[in-house]
């Protein structure tokens, strides 16, 4: 403590502040920034180097590494904000590899004007939610832009992890005759982003799915290591992460509209909007392809865990020329699941 | 979902399905259209088709507001947020659109144009309150049950001096766009699309009533009966139409009564009627001109109407080249009929209107239908 206030006379004024272009400039007021906000609350060995990038040991096997820029609105949202969003996006991605992530690195373009004590508030989940996933965030980079050349603050991290000897989940593997399976129930990230933006105010009891399912991910692995393919339904939703892994491995498929978990809350907002929650965003789900004989195994394995509590086995992959995503209908009728078109709404992740 | 739940199950959905089959002459055909776009996106859904006996045919009617908006309209608006910096206001759908020159709402929004979607006419004024300097003006679209909003913002407007806030009316009636379609020598024509009976519009017919159907039902004896918009009151429907075709009845009968009364919404209908006129005729995408079929902003209100305030010629545009949203909208062709569907015009690329709304037509077939038959068609004659 005693160091720091050497170096930096004054505090940054968290409470009042704002970013403003010497924040960015690579000068004192950045390399305060850096010190009292992310090293602070990133707190890590590698990171308390100070070097320009981060060097560590990487153990046996296949590294796969994963990057997703984040660019929400509004930046808190029920559930989560956008710190940590951040992280359980690029931690989710790695482990959908059947990966055990182990470091991830954050940019922040920050836009001049933002609050110092939101962008704290920020970098406190963000630190926290690295810390309970046991990743840590051990490089990073900071820029700021012009007020109106931002939307407050966009962060992009990337991640770094090790797949399992004997691992090898592709997207291009689904064959007909597996099982799909899907983690809980589907649309709640996305529904909690609508009840919180500023022209679509509703009250919901909603909060974003938004977690870090690598742990869940190492579970269902070491039960069965020949998982066909994961894949974290995010923007699309359901709907369309199942058509492109139909494109990727050339089949079809076939679901059970009754089988499909979602919550009533959501349910009635998507009926109030006109939305299907099949096309809503997750940040915390997961569909997983399997051969049909791990299917139940798998589902025990996930449903043990309280991020899989509400899996199911949605369906089946079906041999289909087209590459269709079919659906037996509640009603008793079938349709095609069809990709997304345009956009149901901006900016949610 | 309370209120939900009860008209999408699956029990009832077979009972139905089991009457239906049950009722149906198999010697006949049942040409049965459905007004509007609600119904269509219903139908196929909920895959409603597969629980229908095959001699029973759902013909996809005009009722899909985005659909039935010509291009000229649309370029008026592109032109009212390029040429008069204005802020344009719309609801989603419209953003894609495509105008003349395949311009939409969206592309001019990119280049630079201030267009912003709203969920409701309140979103609107709103912006108008927030931007004082800036001239707002609210692309008013819809059939009857999207009029009476528009009344309502017109009025407060007034009652709250808005200087810049005014409306680009679009507003069309639905019993006028029926008329004119029974009364089309393509469908009248025999040989052609014969259409034996009507699935009346629910929320239109909330406004309305069932009264004004009374009329065609009568001079053109076709049965109508007005339907909800769930999967159950679709079947339910159907099925009351073909006991009337069976039995030689053309009545107006009314499936939908825990929302629907013969009169209608009364205070919403005065509403309209202080605040709009009939216009004398009204350029619809796929039937051309339909007399009083459209409605106008009253002078009394003329400092709200987005044509009295700004310059908006009439533009006559034409559709693309091949495009048959035309004859799919009066239900004489099918989708798949359409060289551009599945090829060049799918829901991303959408060369007409029956493929932008989730309502259209061509849409609905593309994105819940396409496995029955269209895929094969499309992409076969393409390869």
């Amino acid at each position: 403590m005693s160091a720091k206030a050497k170096r930096f006379p004054q505090r940054l004024n968290i409470r009042s502040g704002t970013i403003d272009m010497t924040h960015g400039s690579g000068g004192r007021a950045m390399a305060q920034l850096i010190d009292e906000l992310f090293v602070t609350h990133f707190d890590n060995e590698l990171l308390r180097q100070a070097n320009d990038q981060a060097a560590f040991d990487v153990p046996a096997g296949r590294l796969v590494m994963s990057t997703d820029g984040h660019v929400i609105s509004p930046l808190f949202f029920p559930g989560g904000d956008i710190g940590s969003l951040a992280v359980h996006g690029t931690l989710n991605d790695v482990a959908m590899a059947g990966a055990r992530p182990l470091y991830l690195s954050a940019g922040f373009i920050l836009e001049e004007g933002f609050p110092l004590v939101d962008l704290e508030r920020i970098v406190i989940s963000m630190g926290a939610a690295a810390k309970s996933a046991g990743v840590p965030v051990v490089t990073g980079d900071t820029k700021v832009v012009e007020r109106g050349k931002g939307d407050g603050v966009f962060i992009t991290t990337t991640g770094v992890g090790i797949v399992p000897e004997g691992v090898n989940i592709s997207g291009d593997r689904a064959r007909p005759g597996d099982a799909i399976l899907v983690s809980g129930s589907i649309g709640d990230h996305g529904v909690a982003i609508m009840s919180s933006r500023e022209n679509l105010t509703f009250e919901t009891t909603i909060e974003s799915d938004s977690a870090a399912l690598h742990q869940l991910v190492a579970a269902m692995v070491a039960a069965v290591p020949d998982i066909h393919c994961l894949r974290d339904p995010t923007r699309g939703g359901l709907a369309t992460t199942l058509n492109e892994l139909a494109l990727q491995s050339g089949v079809g498929m076939q679901l059970t509209e009754d089988a499909i978990p979602v919550r009533p809350a959501v349910s009635a907002a998507c009926e109030l909007l006109g939305l299907d929650p099949l096309y809503i965003a997750n940040e915390g789900k997961l569909i997983c392809i399997c051969a049909p004989e791990d299917a139940q195994r798998l589902l025990t394995v996930m449903q043990a865990d309280p991020l899989g509590a509400e899996a199911a086995i949605i369906g089946e992959v079906i041999e289909d020329a087209h590459g269709f995503v079919r659906m037996q209908t509640g009603f008793g009728g079938s349709r095609v699941v069809d990709w997304l078109t345009g956009e149901q709404l901006p900016r949610i992740c | 979902m309370k209120y939900v739940d009860e008209f999408r199950r699956h029990d009832l959905a077979q009972k139905l399905s089991r009457a239906i089959h049950n009722e149906v002459d198999r010697g006949r055909q049942y040409n049965l259209m459905e007004f509007c776009g609600g119904h269509t996106h219903a139908i196929f859904r909920y895959g409603v088709q597969d629980l229908m006996p095959d001699n029973v045919r759902f013909v996809h009617g005009p009722g899909c507001p985005v659909c039935v908006l010509p291009v000229g309209r649309i370029d008026n608006a592109i032109q009212l947020a390029q040429q008069h910096d204005v802020i344009l206001c719309t609801y989603g759908d419209l953003l894609r659109v495509p105008g003349s020159g395949r311009k939409s709402l969206l592309k001019v929004k990119a280049e630079g144009a201030d267009v912003r979607m709203v969920y409701s006419t309140q979103d609107a004024l709103k912006i108008a309150r927030d931007n004082p300097g800036r001239e707002v003006v609210f692309f008013a679209i819809g059939f009857e049950t999207t009029t009476p909003p528009t009344a309502v913002a017109i009025r407060q407007a007034q009652a709250e001096g808005l200087k810049n806030f005014s409306a680009f009316c679009n507003h069309v009636l639905t019993p006028a766009a029926i008329q004119n379609i029974l009364e089309s020598p393509e469908v009248r024509e025999i040989g052609s699309v014969l259409i034996d009976g009507f699935f009346g519009p629910s929320h239109v017919s909330s406004v309305i009533g069932s009264q004004p159907y009374e009329f065609f039902a009568e001079e053109f004896q076709r049965p109508v009966v007005i339907a909800g918009f769930e999967p159950l009151d679709v079947m339910q429907s159907a099925l009351m139409l073909i006991r009337q075709l069976n039995e030689g009845r053309h009545e107006v009968e009314n499936e939908y009564t825990r929302v629907v009364s013969r009169d209608g919404n009364r205070k919403a209908k005065a509403l309209v009627a202080e605040v709009f006129e009939l216009r004398r005729s009204f350029e619809w995408r796929g039937l051309g001109l339909v007399p009083y079929s459209a409605l106008r902003i009253k002078s009394a209100y003329a400092g709200f109407d987005t044509e009295k305030r700004f310059e908006v010629p009439a533009i006559q545009a034409s559709d693309v080249k091949g495009c048959e949203c035309p004859s799919i909208l009066r239900g004489v062709k099918k989708p798949t009929d359409c060289r551009l569907f599945g090829t060049v015009c799918t829901p991303e690329n959408p060369m007409g209107s029956c493929m932008v709304s989730s309502e259209g037509a061509c849409a609905a077939y593309w994105t819940y239908g396409r496995f029955r038959e269209a895929a094969t068609t499309a992409r076969e004659a393409n390869a």
